[in-house]
């Protein structure tokens, strides 16, 4: 194994450890969305998942 | 007469307020993209090798974690969110080299690509005045679930996982910039230089993705 994926691997890991306080924190306070809340994400992941997908077909040719 | 001043007063100082942070938010941010891209420049321009990346990277978040919550309240946290961000700008150089080398236009439509998607969120966020509050747990075990992944298939390579931790990046991260966008908007943070850098992260990570993706995807 060479050491770059040794280094990355290192990097994710310290990653994973330091995310985990703040998300269990996030996942105990964080307010409720409501159905309708979660449509007003909905709306522009759907734009944004179309403008990908616009994009790749644009670099396939 | 003077409560009911100071009553009426304070919801115009909390906008004024609130546009002062944006408008801060938006310069320091633009500042830092224009330095973090020159310092990609320089790192294609010395021909960095992917180790000296990965230095620059594991500085950069060490700067963030350790050293920008501690300055941020201070004129310090400017020089330092400098430093941050032109670590990562510097770290990002031979992942970049690597896409001018394969195909210039992979590169460039990644970047228009990244700058859409960033003022098209930010423009919905802004407009709408939407609370986005409600995603933190959601977007945090995203992120965390993504890790783990990339984790997993720096061993494995999987080419199918490599395609879904990208595309599951550009969405996570698009989640990010509407919460954090409407955190500036509704009061949730207050300081413009913890902003920039959070956004800039966003930013950051998104073209990465999208650059993976469509080097991934593209004919070469």
């Amino acid at each position: 194994m060479d050491w770059l994926k040794i280094g990355s691997a290192v990097l994710l890991i310290a990653m994973l450890v330091y995310i985990w306080p703040q998300m269990k924190h996030a996942l105990k306070h964080s307010p409720k969305g409501t159905s309708e809340d979660w449509k007003g994400f909905l709306i522009p992941l759907i734009a944004v998942i179309a403008f990908v997908a616009f994009l790749v077909m644009m670099v396939r040719g | 007469m003077l409560g009911n001043e100071t009553v009426a007063s304070r919801p115009v100082e909390s906008v004024l307020s609130t546009n002062k942070v944006i408008r801060s938010t938006y310069q320091l941010l633009s500042m830092t993209l224009l330095f973090s891209g020159l310092m990609t420049w320089l790192s294609i321009a010395m021909n960095a090798s992917a180790g000296m990346g990965l230095v620059a990277t594991f500085a950069g978040i060490a700067v963030l974690w350790f050293v920008l919550p501690r300055t941020a309240n201070s004129a310090a946290g400017i020089p330092t969110i400098f430093a941050f961000t032109g670590l990562l700008g510097f770290g990002l150089g031979p992942t970049v080299a690597f896409y001018l080398a394969l195909n210039p236009n992979i590169v460039m439509t990644a970047l228009g690509g990244t700058g859409v998607i960033f003022l098209g969120l930010s423009g919905y966020a802004l407009t709408t005045r939407k609370d986005f509050s409600f995603m933190a747990g959601f977007l945090m075990v995203g992120m965390f679930v993504i890790i783990a992944a990339s984790l997993l298939n720096l061993f494995l390579g999987i080419s199918a996982l490599y395609l879904t931790v990208n595309a599951a990046v550009i969405m996570i991260m698009s989640g990010f910039i509407l919460y954090e966008t409407s955190s500036i908007i509704h009061g949730g943070e207050r300081n413009y230089i913890m902003a920039a850098a959070s956004l800039y992260l966003s930013i950051l990570n998104l073209f990465t993705a999208l650059l993976q993706l469509l080097g991934a995807l593209g004919d070469d």
